[in-house]
């Protein structure tokens, strides 16, 4: 298991050929309160790069692009509910979608941890 | 001497009384009255309103239609419902009540004259589609104003129809788009994206993703206008043949006027494409400037705004749109054309064909904001051609008045560069203290103004954008100034109280949070 | 002022634009500014030019409907708190408004029979293209079928809006019989149908069975689109949410608005809460303050194109505010009975009416049913009839012919209306000026 990070912000966790994605604790933090997810439909076609989702605050939304290709397997159901758990669990329960990824390889142009760490704090 | 006061009753304030902290058992405060919803004052069962006649039965063929239960809508009568909205209305800040310098809204005075003329019975009793004959006094008041707006910008024809300044932004890109389909050849295919500067309205990306196109972002220059060098070279070359439109506003929404705006034009034009501006702030240059000396192809013209009629708490607003002679043909149906004998005939589906066959169709039932047309009209003859200058003239004193006053305690982004049209832009940068542009806006409601437009333009950071209107007078200025002015200091001196501010208001900042996760947008018995 | 500036004129504050562009003196050919009482002598003159509804028998319907409204309704919304207020963007400084629109949504979803309502949109036919634009985005499908008993106004403005956003629309040919053409409209569905669009009661004044196309968009998986251009004749008939519609919109004009020849309206627009995300136009929200003291907001602003921008669901930006507020106390000084009691009386005149048309040689009545408002065959081509009438002081109804001058079927016909306000001498007048026209004086 391993995780990445792209500079938009979004985080994917790989698990065999399926990654996990959300946003980052930074970015829920520039939006301030999530007040809706708009998740992808499962089965969904999705290239690199494409909205993926949309995560609203009071004041602002912000689309969620696809870090890798791949097709939607499975939506966080607990926010359409809780979409406050975007804010205060945003890297683990606050995960937004799965996907069964295209290209695997593709995860090589991304950033680790430390990688992302060092990009946040040139920002 | 008698007892000088027998009955007690003290007609002054007692020395040394304590504030009143004290809750009251209604819940009101005086005069800060609170008021239920009607769901829970009332009952379906009561009617305020009397009818003549019996109550009779409707007719049987019906009653496989009939509702079961009348709907369940609370009723008042007269003097319930009286107090109710009259309680309510108080709990309202408005532009009777003082500034209200929202920039790029233009909230100016609404003279009573045409709340008046809008009332005559011959105005305001008539049907849409009672025949032409009968209704020639309001088809010549749309032709009058028509002509107004045709002459003050310096246009070839108008639509006006469209509902409000959105509605006429969506009419004037639907021109375009119908003008390039008419063309023949090339020029006229795949030009399927508008350019927007970044600094632009909402609206205008929304519009044009509407219409139908794309919407490519032009940057803003460090001086708050249209970076010229960026837009020119989009349209350069052949990339440029896919474009349909610029979309520009001006003076912009940094409250700047774009001085290379017949370049610009010129550009466009060159590369087969057509001018749309956002006359949001038409009110700056009005009786000053003509758009169409500018190259400007297609413009709306907010009513509401330029020409004062009443924004009535968020509407209706009317944004008929000018058009050069090379869009006029293909402008929305219906519109009202001047016989030589003065007669007036509509242009309707009926007649089209002969009189205006490349129509890109309709936009709306009926003519369009006819209760907006008389009071605009009213205003426009009030002014004159003289008067409507001074209200550009003096609109924009006022907002290099309130620049220059405050521009030492506020960071005035361009400020340096030189004046500003209608209206002054501040961001918060400087502030200190974690204070935000927020922090001042709702400072200002206790201060007993509205606040002024608050985070827009994007392309400055914490925007406040003040446009005091020609309508203020010096007077009313400085007090908006000193008031502005105390809340700046106070931010800078790191007075946290400002960051709950209002105290004052009937209400204290409201839970937006809770208000979008959990929506609840019809009252329910709960 | 000019001194604190650092100025030396007015003018020179005009330094950025063009010296070319600048005009040096008022406009040429335009007049100078007038006084009050000039101005109000020459509106008075344009106004003396119209022939005032409630001035004479007066029939006129089609989408804009002429019903009495109390008198308070007009003094309340000139309350310059009201009138001169702007967008409630500071909610805590505009309660009165705020509260208003969360009491419209209200009246506007239960006169629907719909979850919830939005605070308005700029007229009915505007909302009816904005419902089916919504229809589209919810069932990602781009296809909407609409009833031939559509006002053609509304007809006219979703056709001008499909062909720039590219949906397919089908227009169902307009027929002249007693009943709608519900039938029409089911056998016109198919897999790629976002929505039907039905007036209910249509444009001919015909009452459309709102359940059964709804089931049939449904089996479809298309929603239904019911437009009410009268919202008084729900007083009488069924809310069309509670007849399977998915999304209800309206024009609201006939409660507190007036005529105005056509604008400034109100739509209505009302739908399914699990649309909400998918709504366009402002919507207020309840919620509560610092001190946990409910109150209102505009809220999902999200949506909205002042957030969204290119990705909106609607380029809307105002409501229609003040035509929101009148609408609101209007129906708050009805309440339900009232409204229904309203209804009822505008049905027992259009009865009376239809009896003293059908009694004319020549004439005679379209519809098996109607509220209010029905269609009237006549001998010859309506147009010329209806200018005759104006001509003798008398608004007779619309002439098919006006609505829909593409199909010569329908000349012959005129729809009638009447309301609560019309008394048996209007309908005399027009029983005897018509026999005239028709047939020559009477004998």
């Amino acid at each position: 298991m391993s995780r990445y990070f792209t500079k938009d912000h979004e985080w994917v966790e790989v698990e065999g050929n399926v990654g996990t994605i959300g946003i980052t604790d930074y970015a829920q933090a520039q939006l301030g309160d999530i007040t809706y997810v708009e998740a992808p439909e499962v089965g969904k076609v999705l290239a690199r790069g494409d909205t993926a989702a949309v995560v609203d605050s009071v004041k602002a939304a912000a689309d969620v692009y696809a870090p890798v290709a791949g097709t939607v397997c499975a939506v966080n159901a607990a926010l359409e509910g809780e979409p406050e758990l975007v804010n205060t669990d945003p890297e683990l329960g606050g995960w937004l979608f799965r996907l069964t990824m295209g290209d695997p390889e593709e995860l090589t142009g991304l950033m680790d941890a430390a990688a992302y760490a060092d990009y946040l704090t040139g920002l | 001497m008698s007892a000088p006061n027998a009955a007690g009753w003290r007609p002054t304030m007692v020395a040394g009384t304590p504030a009143s902290t004290a809750e009251t058992s209604s819940g009101d405060r005086g005069l800060a009255l609170e008021e239920a919803l009607i769901f829970e004052l009332a009952t379906n069962a009561t009617c305020g309103v009397d009818f003549d006649g019996d109550d009779v039965a409707p007719d049987p063929a019906l009653s496989r239609f009939l509702r079961g239960a009348a709907p369940a809508l609370p009723g008042l009568s007269e003097p319930e419902a009286v107090r109710h909205y009259t309680r309510l209305s108080r709990q309202n800040y408005a532009i009777d009540l003082g500034p209200f310098p929202l920039g790029s809204c233009t909230m100016k005075h609404n003279p009573r004259l045409n709340e008046k003329i809008a009332r005559l019975p011959g105005f305001a009793d008539i049907h849409p589609l009672a025949p032409a004959q009968t209704v020639q006094g309001a088809l010549a008041v749309i032709a009058e104003l028509a002509d107004w707006l045709v002459a003050l910008t310096g246009m070839a024809g108008v639509a006006m129809t469209p509902k409000a300044g959105a509605h006429g932004e969506l009419c004037g890109l639907l021109c375009i788009r119908a003008a390039h389909e008419a063309m023949q050849g090339p020029g006229g295919q795949n030009r399927r994206l508008v350019l927007v500067p970044e600094s632009a309205h909402g609206t205008n990306p929304a519009t044009a993703a509407f219409a139908g196109y794309g919407v490519e972002s032009i940057p803003a220059a460090a001086d708050g206008r249209v970076d010229l060098a960026a837009l020119l070279a989009r349209l350069e070359g052949e990339a440029a043949a896919e474009v349909a439109a610029v979309m520009i506003t001006n003076p912009n929404t940094c409250g700047l006027f774009e001085r290379d705006m017949v370049a610009i034009s010129a550009a466009a034009h060159a590369a087969g494409a057509y001018v749309y501006c956002d006359g949001a702030n038409f009110n700056a240059i009005v009786g000053k400037v003509r758009p169409g000396d500018l190259g400007i192809d297609a413009m709306h013209i907010n009513l509401h705004k330029t020409f004062s009629t009443p924004h009535g708490g968020g509407g209706p607003g009317s944004g008929p749109v000018v058009l050069s002679a090379a869009l006029v043909p293909f402008a929305p149906l219906p519109f009202v054309a001047r016989g030589a004998d003065g007669a007036m005939t509509l242009i309707e589906e009926e007649n089209a064909g002969e009189h205006h066959p490349h129509s890109f169709g309709r936009m709306a039932a009926f003519h369009g904001q006819m209760g907006m047309f008389t009071r605009a009209l009213a205003y426009i003859l009030s002014h004159g051609a003289d008067g409507l200058a001074q209200v550009a003239e003096d609109a924009v004193l006022n907002a290099n008045y309130v620049l220059r006053s405050l521009e030492d305690v506020l960071e005035a982004p361009f400020a340096a560069a030189g004046p500003c049209m209608h209206e002054a832009l501040f961001s918060d940068n400087g502030l200190g203290g974690g204070f935000s542009t927020l922090d001042i806006a709702k400072g200002l409601i206790d201060e007993g103004f509205h606040p002024m437009t608050v985070y827009f333009p994007l392309v400055v950071h914490g925007a406040m954008l003040v446009e005091p209107t020609e309508t203020e007078s010096k007077a009313g200025l400085d007090r908006f100034i000193a008031s502005l002015r105390s809340l700046a200091l106070r931010a800078r001196a790191g007075d946290d109280s400002l960051k709950s501010a209002p105290h004052f208001a009937p209400r204290r900042r409201l839970d937006e949070t809770l208000a979008a996760r959990k929506p609840r947008l019809v009252w329910r018995e709960d | 002022m000019l001194d604190v500036i650092g100025a030396p004129s007015v003018d020179a504050l005009f330094a950025d634009v063009p010296a070319g562009a600048l005009l040096s003196a008022p406009i040429a050919g335009l007049a100078p500014h007038a006084s009050e009482m000039a101005v109000e002598r020459h509106m008075k003159r344009h106004a003396s030019r119209n022939l005032v509804a409630g001035e004479v028998p007066f029939f006129l319907g089609a989408g804009a409907y002429r019903h009495h409204i109390p008198a308070s309704v007009d003094h309340l919304i000139q309350r310059g708190e009201f009138l001169t207020a702007y967008t409630p963007y500071q909610p805590e400084i505009a309660q009165g408004t705020l509260q208003v629109l969360f009491e419209f949504q209200t009246q506007v979803a239960r006169l629907f029979g719909t979850d919830i309502a939005n605070a308005s949109m700029y007229d009915g036919s505007t909302a009816c293209w904005e419902a089916i634009a919504m229809a589209c985005r919810v069932t990602r499908r781009g296809r909407a079928v609409l009833s031939g008993g559509l006002h053609p106004h509304y007809a006219g403005t979703a056709a001008t809006m499909a062909r720039f956003a590219g949906d397919a629309l089908e227009l169902l040919a307009p027929e002249l019989s007693p009943e709608a053409d519900d039938a029409a409209v089911i056998a016109a569905l198919d897999g790629e149908t976002a929505c039907v669009v039905v007036q209910y009661p249509d444009v001919f004044g015909r009452i459309p069975d709102l359940a059964a196309i709804a089931e049939a968009a449904h089996a479809r998986g298309a929603l239904l689109v019911a437009v009410v251009t009268d919202p008084v004749m729900l007083g009488l008939l069924e809310a069309p949410g509670a007849l399977g519609a998915d999304i209800v919109v309206g024009e609201g004009q006939s409660l507190g608005v007036g005529l105005q020849f056509g604008g400034p309206y109100l739509g209505l627009f009302g739908c399914n809460e699990k649309f909400v995300r998918q709504m366009p136009g402002r919507l207020c929200g309840e919620t509560v303050d610092a001190d946990g003291k409910r109150g209102f907001v505009l809220t999902l602003s999200t949506r909205e194109q002042h957030i969204r921008r290119e990705k909106a669901t609607s380029n809307i930006c105002t409501n229609s505010g003040l035509c929101a507020l009148a609408f609101s106390i209007h129906l708050s000084l009805l309440g339900g009975e009232g409204l229904a009691r309203m209804a009822r009386a505008s049905h027992a005149n259009a009865r009376a009416l239809a009896q003293a048309l059908a009694a004319i040689p020549g004439v005679s009545v379209l519809n098996s049913a109607y509220g209010e408002e029905f269609t009237v065959l006549l001998p010859r081509e309506a147009r010329g009839v209806v200018r005759d009438l104006a001509a003798r002081g008398v608004l007779g109804g619309v002439a098919l012919g006006r609505l829909f001058p593409g199909s010569a079927g329908l000349h012959h016909a005129v729809v009638v209306c009447t309301s609560e306000c019309t008394t048996p001498q209007d309908i005399a007048a027009l029983a005897e000026a018509l026999t005239e026209i028709l047939h020559g004086a009477a004998a």
